[in-house]
């Protein structure tokens, strides 16, 4: 038996992909959910209502899909042009801190129309900084961006953890260690009263489109996917690999940033260090599960929505760890590699 | 006397629609030289890939000293006495000679590895066979000619008897080939039996005892050296006459690119050392050498790759200070890359977005790529270049080299280029592509364009250049007319002979 690459991907092929790799994902988390001694199709079916049975459940589940859209859309398009950004967690914790500091000490009198709108880029570009030092340290000294990327997670987390117990720590938090709170003129409206489902979903899938525009259809869009796949062969077309780069870094630690806002802005309203449960991280799953497209981190980001918020529910009602989410959306990321590889190639005997 | 070793009998093998290998028999004898000689395509790697394991038959089977070979097992091959030395070393740049013989022939689970007793065999294997090697040397610093010599000495190393040899000289100079070959025939003095696989006629009609002629697949025809000719086997190859274009006389133009005494230095390293060349409208220079020699960084600089450290150039007549890839473009100046799948093109992309890639701001409106006008271009240069096996959408890795080769030259010819830069254009292309290729570069020169050719093939530049410089070590010989040189005489410039040689100052031109 030996592996042949296949010349063409049938189109059906590379739709059905992710689906048959979450299926495959979702029965062997049924074989883990079996070993933990409850029935399956009822934990199935817990994971669902839990998801999606309640309105509250519903709401829940689209509100936890925002941040990772945002932060799965960074890693896709980094990702496109060969940019391993793993550092969406702690760009996501910067503009998160950025957000809070400047609605706190800046733009904290300014009305929401204008305020918002003007956190969000800061948010942005917080994280953006946060991406381009690592850059620039691979342009200039050819240093990974995986290594530099993951560490600054850390410091990252440890610079907000630091600010939140001393500059911006609130001072009505009774000594808790939590950022001073944006104004509330900055706090996101929700699209559903009385529920956390916030605008930020809108904001998260409006970017999604754009993001794909710029992909498809710009010369930028088609410079950093040549640049992705094959650098020598760029600059030999004349396409400008260093300010490519700059610019993706841009875009990517942009939207990892805007993650962060959005979370601070329409969720918590102030910064503390369990801020994101691993959205960053999440996002490089989410965005491999969506083959990098960034209309398929969408859905992708609400499957992981699911999974985390419905095993949430199953294992409180079945008594079933919770883990089985983590490693549910772990799997599936697993089969999604697999189900990637027999895309590209075939079996011949 | 005759003993045979190796009988591949009727093996076929099948990738897609394509048949690869359609029943070939062929059996080897002890001490025998075979050429096995093909187009690209005609299907010699595949059959050398079955022999060695790298590819299971679809039918058929291959013996070695009578005793059957089991498919698709490389340690079997090997552990039955076949050596292969590969097209593209398959050895460790980072590993002494030594330590890259001897990789693969000890097992894992030693604790420790006997390099003396190792060194002391490959020192007799050396001194046997008159391959000359230090073992402590570094691969990396080798060129490419003594890397061959250590691939060679691994397969001897693991007792091959039959030797397979994929293409030796397509990465050698003439003299390292003509070493190559002499020790090529000691080996089968000494008993062993070697197939060598081969485009290129000379060296099959010197060295072989028995030339196997593969097309689309199939043997087509077996002869022993002696008693074929060059003309017969290169019929028997192609299966058609084809002759390649030569060039007509013509005047040339003004001068539109010259460069003085231009110095360029890359990774600390000064790869041109004060290089001076011209050319003129309608004209072919021909650049020769070995590569590696600075050919690549002279494409590079022209080409607006890379920033000279020294040096005026001029272009149209005017001074010019570095250039960018873009400005290039602009300027006119079209480009075929030595590398055609690292540098011409990327794989994964569309035929049109290879096509406009290189002038997108001529297809983007505010930012926006016109898709339309895009695939319109790859349209007309399908069209206009008969680029075979894609249409604009599909992803250009799926053409053939020539066809992508073609793609490569009419992006750059369909618009008129002033200046042509072609570096090694018909390198691994087979003969109907390359005549043309050959063509079109021809075409062009009758348009007006400036050609500026560099090429390791010596029939190319004497059938395409109007006159011909060689580069050696960074350096540039002042240029000759083909019509007053030979091919030894080349074959000296190519070794830097140029500066001693008053004859070559008196043919200057």
């Amino acid at each position: 038996m030996r592996f042949e690459r296949r010349e063409q991907i049938p189109p059906a092929l590379a739709l059905l992909t992710p689906l048959i790799a979450v299926a495959v994902s979702l029965a062997l988390a049924g074989g883990l959910i079996a070993l933990a001694g409850a029935p399956v199709l009822t934990a199935f079916g817990k994971i669902l209502t839990g998801a999606f049975g309640s309105k509250l459940a519903a709401t829940e589940t689209l509100a936890r899909a925002a941040p990772l859209i945002l932060t799965g859309l960074a890693a896709a398009v980094a990702f496109r042009a060969r940019l391993w950004n793993i550092g969406a967690e702690g760009q996501l914790y910067l503009g998160a801190i950025a957000v809070a500091a400047a609605s706190a000490h800046l733009f904290g009198g300014l009305p929401g129309v204008v305020q918002i709108p003007l956190l969000f880029l800061t948010g942005a570009l917080a994280g953006m900084v946060l991406l381009l030092i690592p850059l620039w340290l691979r342009l200039r000294f050819q240093v990974d961006e995986v290594v530099t990327t993951l560490l600054l997670n850390f410091v990252a987390l440890l610079f907000v953890s630091m600010l939140i117990d001393t500059v911006l720590k609130d001072p009505l938090a009774f000594g808790w260690p939590q950022s001073v709170p944006v104004a509330p003129e900055a706090e996101l409206p929700k699209i559903i009263p009385r529920s956390r489902l916030h605008i930020g979903l809108l904001v998260a899938v409006a970017v999604a489109f754009v993001v794909h525009f710029i992909q498809a259809r710009t010369a930028f869009g088609l410079q950093s996917r040549a640049a992705g796949l094959n650098p020598s062969g760029a600059a030999f077309a004349g396409v400008p690999l260093g300010r490519t780069l700059v610019l993706v870094a841009m875009l990517s630690g942009g939207l990892a940033g805007l993650a962060g806002a959005v979370e601070v802005m329409g969720i918590t309203s102030y910064v503390t260090t369990e801020l994101s449960p691993g959205y960053g991280y999440s996002g490089i799953v989410v965005a491999m599960l969506a083959g990098l497209n960034p209309l398929g981190v969408v859905l992708a980001a609400l499957f992981t929505a699911v999974m985390f918020v419905g095993a949430d529910a199953m294992s409180r009602s079945l008594a079933v760890p919770s883990y089985i989410a983590d490693v549910t959306v772990a799997l599936s990321l697993l089969c999604m590699l697999v189900a990637i590889f027999f895309t590209q190639y075939r079996i011949r005997r | 006397m005759s003993e045979t070793v190796l009988d591949i009998s009727q093996v076929s093998k099948r990738f897609g629609a394509t048949l690869a290998n359609d029943a070939i028999s062929l059996s080897l004898e002890r001490g025998e030289i075979i050429a096995l000689l093909g187009e690209n395509g005609a299907g010699k790697t595949t059959l050398m890939s079955m022999l060695f394991g790298h590819y299971t038959p679809d039918s058929g089977h291959i013996s070695v000293m009578g005793r059957l070979l089991p498919p698709g097992r490389p340690r079997a091959a090997i552990r039955a006495g076949i050596g292969m030395v590969h097209q593209h070393f398959s050895l460790a740049p980072n590993l002494s000679v030594l330590e890259n013989v001897m990789t693969g022939t000890e097992s894992l689970w030693r604790p420790w590895s006997d390099k003396a007793k190792a060194r002391a065999r490959l020192m007799e294997i050396s001194a046997r066979f008159g391959l000359k090697v230090v073992p402590e040397a570094r691969l990396g610093d080798l060129s490419v000619g003594e890397q061959q010599r250590v691939e060679i000495l691994k397969a001897l190393y693991n007792d091959a008897k039959i030797l397979v040899l994929d293409e030796p000289t397509a990465v050698l100079t003439n003299l390292e080939a003509e070493h190559m070959f002499a020790t090529l025939k000691d080996m089968a003095r000494q008993g062993l039996s070697i197939i060598f696989i081969s485009h290129k006629l000379d060296e099959v009609m010197n060295t072989a005892d028995r030339v196997v002629v593969l097309r689309g697949g199939r043997v087509v025809a077996e002869r022993r050296a002696m008693e074929t000719s060059k003309a017969e086997l290169a019929g028997l190859m192609v299966g058609r006459a084809v002759t390649r274009p030569l060039r007509e006389a013509a005047t040339p133009g003004v001068v539109v690119l010259e460069a003085k005494a231009v110095t360029l230095r890359e990774a600390g390293v000064e790869r041109l050392k004060a290089v001076d060349f011209h050319l003129r409208e309608g004209e072919v220079l021909g650049i020769i050498g070995v590569s590696g020699n600075g050919q690549a960084s002279l494409a590079r600089l022209v080409g607006g790759l890379a920033r000279r450290s020294a040096g005026e150039m001029t272009l149209f007549g005017r001074p010019i200070g570095d250039m960018s890839v873009r400005e290039v473009v602009e300027a006119g100046i079209g480009r075929i890359p030595e590398d055609r799948t690292h540098d011409g093109v990327i794989g994964e992309m569309a035929i049109w977005e290879n096509a406009v890639l290189e002038r997108l701001p001529e297809f983007t409106r505010r930012g926006l790529v016109d898709r339309k006008a895009g695939m319109d271009f790859a349209r007309r240069i399908i069209d206009g270049f008969d680029v075979r096996g894609g249409t604009p959408a599909s992803r250009i890795r799926l053409l053939s080299g020539g066809n992508m080769q073609k793609l490569i030259l009419g992006r750059n010819l369909i618009e008129h280029p002033k200046i042509l830069i072609a570096a090694q254009p018909a390198r691994g292309l087979d003969e109907g592509a390359v005549a043309a290729v050959h063509a079109r570069i021809l075409e062009a020169r009758r348009a007006g364009t400036a050609v500026l050719l560099i090429s390791e093939d010596l029939d190319e530049v004497m059938a395409l250049a109007d006159r011909i410089q060689a580069i050696v070590g960074g350096r540039l010989s002042p240029p000759v007319s083909p019509e007053r040189v030979d091919a030894r005489h080349l074959g000296l410039m190519m070794a830097g002979e140029w500066a001693r040689e008053r004859e070559g100052a008196a043919n200057a031109v």
